[in-house]
């Protein structure tokens, strides 16, 4: 429907991307921070959150609990950085059992024709920690389609 | 199943931190190709794309052999499949995340009860 945009510059630690929403600034801000909201949707499909506590102000802690079909639960917990509704939302993130590799994520929120234009920034402390990152999420096994190389190519060009 | 180290990734990222570079892998999908033939559709000389397939070829991304009096160069796919997978991770966290926030929109308008 509305293609995510990935840029991983080579000599940056961060993770850009962009995404348009069908729905206004205010409301999409919303979903971001209301854990009514973001039960229903933060996470690979498979994953459940199980718990989303959020003080929602500079400075205020949040943690959010996702648990996959195994069972096993993956905490995250930080605080937010900065809270700027319905524009800008930016927050330091630890993956609990791996604290020495957190990141921030910084969104913005701007308003497009017909909906949301959504930039989020995912820095990390390092290149390194950001490959780590990266390689953590990596599927398991290697498919070696010409049709996934030309949606990489596309993604490239 | 063999990994990325980190020189591998410094080295692919790097190679594809150049639009040129980027252009002449978007071209090399669509088969292996004379060294002539990549460097047509570009405004530069053939050694500086020449230089280009060394960069792309010391990352893995391409291979350069020689048929008769051609100098072919060909797409390595398994590279390139490994950085997929590599920043796939990510990818399919916000994917999947946007698609069901997507659903949730359309939910909402429709008069869904959150």
């Amino acid at each position: 429907m509305t293609d995510l945009d990935l840029d991983v510059p080579a000599d940056e630690p961060v993770i850009r991307f962009t995404r348009f929403v069908a729905a206004p600034p205010p409301l999409v801000f919303g979903l971001f921070t209301e854990p009514a909201h973001l039960r229903r949707w933060w996470g690979p499909r498979e994953q459940e959150l199980v718990q989303c506590d959020l003080d929602l102000r500079p400075g205020g802690a949040f943690r959010f609990v996702s648990r996959g079909p195994d069972g096993v639960e993956h905490p995250f917990s930080g605080e937010f950085l900065s809270v700027d509704e319905p524009k800008r939302l930016a927050m330091r993130v630890t993956y609990e059992p791996i604290p020495e590799a957190w990141w921030v994520d910084d969104m913005t929120f701007e308003e497009a024709e017909g909906g949301t234009l959504l930039a989020g920034t995912t820095t990390f402390a390092s290149l390194d920690a950001r490959e780590g990152h990266l390689a953590a999420g990596m599927e398991s096994g290697m498919r070696e389609s010409y049709e996934r190389l030309d949606e990489l190519a596309a993604a490239l060009a | 199943m063999s990994t990325l180290t980190d020189d591998d990734l410094d080295r692919a990222f790097l190679a594809l931190a150049d639009p040129t570079r980027r252009a002449i892998l978007a071209r090399l999908t669509r088969g292996e190709a004379g060294v002539l033939d990549v460097a047509a559709p570009f405004p530069i000389s053939q050694p500086a794309v020449s230089k280009h397939l060394k960069v792309l070829e010391a990352a893995g991304l391409v291979s350069r052999r020689r048929d008769a009096q051609r100098r072919l160069c060909r797409l390595e796919p398994h590279r390139l499949e490994q950085l997929f997978e590599w920043v796939g991770g990510y990818r399919r966290f916000w994917e999947e995340s946007l698609d069901r926030l997507d659903e949730y929109v359309a939910e909402l308008q429709q008069g869904g009860t959150p």
